[in-house]
């Protein structure tokens, strides 16, 4: 039976029962994790241009504010796309965000180390967090979710109970006079481009304030931050081994290590990246506004998941871009910024945020359904 | 050097008291396909995995080209060129066919630490692949998740032939199939065979085995019960042993007696 079937089955008859339909081009389109989220941002501009066009929010001053908010918020989104990618989740974030910035600020007031050596210090103390998140998740097979939301909470007693003991309060300030002059801190605190905007004013190009110095002074190191770490992730993800690998380990852990993946090394990595992601983002913050706050970052774990999550990523794991995360991140930066130039009172922000997140998982399920459809 | 490519001599595997595998052998020469037949519960998983050096037997030898060998990970096994394609195939249905073509062995270029993964290459690789066994793959960024379940299977073993297995280790590779992907499977498997590779064709259905097996060994209850070649031995005959064909053989006599009983009242 099986000899006759084997006979009959030749090549040309594989060829037009089963490859012969052709996949059209929207289709390819679809099949990119990203689309959603560059349609959403492109919308979400749209949207703007029409109700705040005449506003200020599309000056140069404006601009250079949302996308400041976005580009924060891209930093732990992109760090979190990779994450879940690779098929987990970090809930600690928003508190790796807290104790990074008075990792920070407790020994540069206190206990007068440099500055740069207190940012040193904060980042292995997030490599050594996200190393202790994914050896957790790896040795145990605990979901991630739990391990992480247990950090959570770790993190955030740690960053109060450790700041309240050494200074009697919540809030470390006084930072700002270390800036100057310190070889690592410039990295997190210096706006680009200064040339650029300077002659963009005396073009009257953009706004200037009333001493003619333009109001918007330079990008924010925030941007070129996140500008940098979308292109990297990208590269790692699309051009790399270890990019395959992110995949394989989120997509089916079993098979992966089956065929010889380092799946326990691919998490332990991505953890730290997302721990080490919120540090970059504490750094950023805790240098702009001169203090450490304990409760910074509070909520924003959930905010990066869900730019990842409308920027494609599957909660499932396996799929999703970095780009996507980039986008989902814009939209929630711009919506967040552009809704103050709007009527609309900005408690409906969330509102927003919610809906976006649902709708883009839904599309993203209908997406999978489509890319691994059977034939 | 005797015939054989590879020889697993007098097997025996146990789970504490349980005996999973008891004095099970296996010889094959190059380009022979073995079928290994056994009902549920026979041992084919543990013999697997004991092949695939999951396992370490606990007595008994396996000789790999004159050279006595032990495997202490998989990675051994691979290694020295036993290739085992699971029944979960190791397929990501939301990755590409290059990607999953070459997961875990991605081919790099680039100086170091700059080293990026070659996908041109791997692309052309792994459509070529595809290409030889009859699978017209013109997209291999295309989602392994769209291909039918005997072009994934074809995959399967055409990646671990590619990456150096000399004998292939099938785990039911058409017990999820329907007849004509079966078919093709069972074709691309001679195939191979043809080209040097030595076969074990791991499964429950006879009617798969038969036509593409040289020699068949039936698994009952972890142990061999025997390896017959195929002139020596019929369709219907393999299929009684390996379902039990005692077993068969009693029920059928006590419902005969039965039958007898109830037509005496």
């Amino acid at each position: 039976m099986s000899l006759k079937s084997k006979s009959i089955s030749s090549k040309s008859s594989l060829n037009e029962d089963e490859r012969l339909k052709k996949i059209s081009s929207l289709r390819v389109l679809l099949n990119r994790p990203e689309l959603g989220a560059l349609g959403g941002s492109i919308l979400v501009f749209i949207f703007f241009g029409i109700v705040a066009g005449d506003t200020g929010m599309f000056s140069a001053y404006g601009m250079l504010n949302f996308l400041d908010v976005s580009a924060n918020l891209g930093i732990i989104a992109i760090a979190a796309a990779m994450l879940m990618i690779g098929g987990e989740f970090d809930l600690s974030i928003g508190s790796m965000i807290g104790f990074a910035g008075i990792c920070i600020a407790i020994p540069a007031i206190y206990w007068g180390w440099p500055l740069w050596m207190s940012i040193v210090f904060a980042f292995a103390m997030a490599v050594l967090v996200g190393y202790f998140n994914g050896i957790m998740v790896v040795k145990t097979g605990l979901p991630s979710f739990i391990v992480t939301l247990a950090m959570l909470f770790i993190l955030r007693g740690l960053t109060l109970a450790i700041t309240r003991l050494i200074t009697g309060r919540t809030q470390v300030p006084g930072l700002r006079v270390l800036i100057e002059d310190d070889p690592l801190a410039w990295l997190f605190a210096t706006d680009t481009f200064k040339w650029l905007f300077t002659w963009l004013g005396s073009l009257k190009l953009i706004e200037l304030r009333t001493d003619g110095t333009p109001l918007a002074t330079g990008i924010p190191p925030s941007v070129i931050w996140f500008i940098a770490l979308t292109l990297f992730a990208t590269w790692i993800l699309m051009k790399t081994r270890y990019g395959n690998w992110i995949f394989a380990s989120g997509g089916d852990k079993v098979g992966a290590t089956n065929v010889g993946v380092p799946v326990g090394r691919v998490k332990i990595s991505l953890f730290i990246g997302t721990a080490v992601a919120s540090t970059i983002f504490a750094c950023i913050q805790v240098l702009d506004a001169g203090s450490a706050d304990t409760m910074r970052g509070t909520l924003k774990e959930l905010e990066a998941i869900a730019a990842a999550v409308v920027g494609g990523c599957l909660l499932t794991g396996g799929y999703g871009s970095a780009i996507g995360a980039a986008f989902g991140a814009i939209i929630f930066g711009t919506v967040s910024m552009g809704i103050f130039y709007t009527d609309v009172d900005t408690d409906w922000f969330k509102v927003f945020l919610g809906a976006m997140m649902l709708i883009a998982v839904v599309f993203n399920n209908y997406i999978r359904k489509k890319v691994t459809e059977s034939k | 050097m005797s015939d054989y490519l590879v020889q697993f001599n007098n097997i025996s595997k146990f789970f504490g008291k349980v005996i999973a595998l008891k004095d099970v052998t296996m010889r094959l020469k190059k380009g022979e396909i073995m079928c290994l037949l056994g009902d549920n519960g026979a041992g084919k998983s543990t013999l697997i995995k004991t092949l695939a050096g999951v396992h370490k037997p606990d007595e008994g030898e396996i000789i790999f080209e004159d050279n006595k060998i032990v495997f202490d990970s998989p990675k051994d096994a691979l290694d020295i060129g036993i290739g085992t394609v699971y029944q979960d195939l190791a397929l990501v249905p939301l990755m590409s066919v290059t990607r999953n073509f070459f997961m875990g062995r991605e081919p790099q270029k680039g100086i170091p630490f700059l080293k990026t993964f070659d996908v041109e290459k791997a692309n052309k690789i792994a459509a070529d692949r595809m290409g030889q066994i009859g699978i017209d793959v013109r997209d291999p960024s295309q989602a392994v998740g769209t291909m039918s379940g005997g072009e994934r299977q074809c995959l399967a073993i055409s990646r671990a032939i590619y990456f150096g297995a000399k004998v292939l280790v099938l785990d039911e590779p058409t017990s999820a199939l329907g007849v004509h992907q079966a078919s093709m499977v069972l074709k691309y498997i001679v195939k191979a065979a043809s080209e040097g590779l030595a076969v074990i064709l791991i499964t429950h259905n006879v009617h798969h085995a038969y036509p593409v097996g040289n020699s068949f060994t039936v698994l009952n209850r972890g142990k061999s019960m025997g390896t017959f070649q195929k002139k020596d031995i019929s369709r219907e005959k393999l299929l009684s042993m390996m379902a039990g064909g005692e077993e068969l053989d009693k029920l059928e006599v006590e419902l005969q007696e039965m039958d007898r009983i109830h037509n005496k009242n």
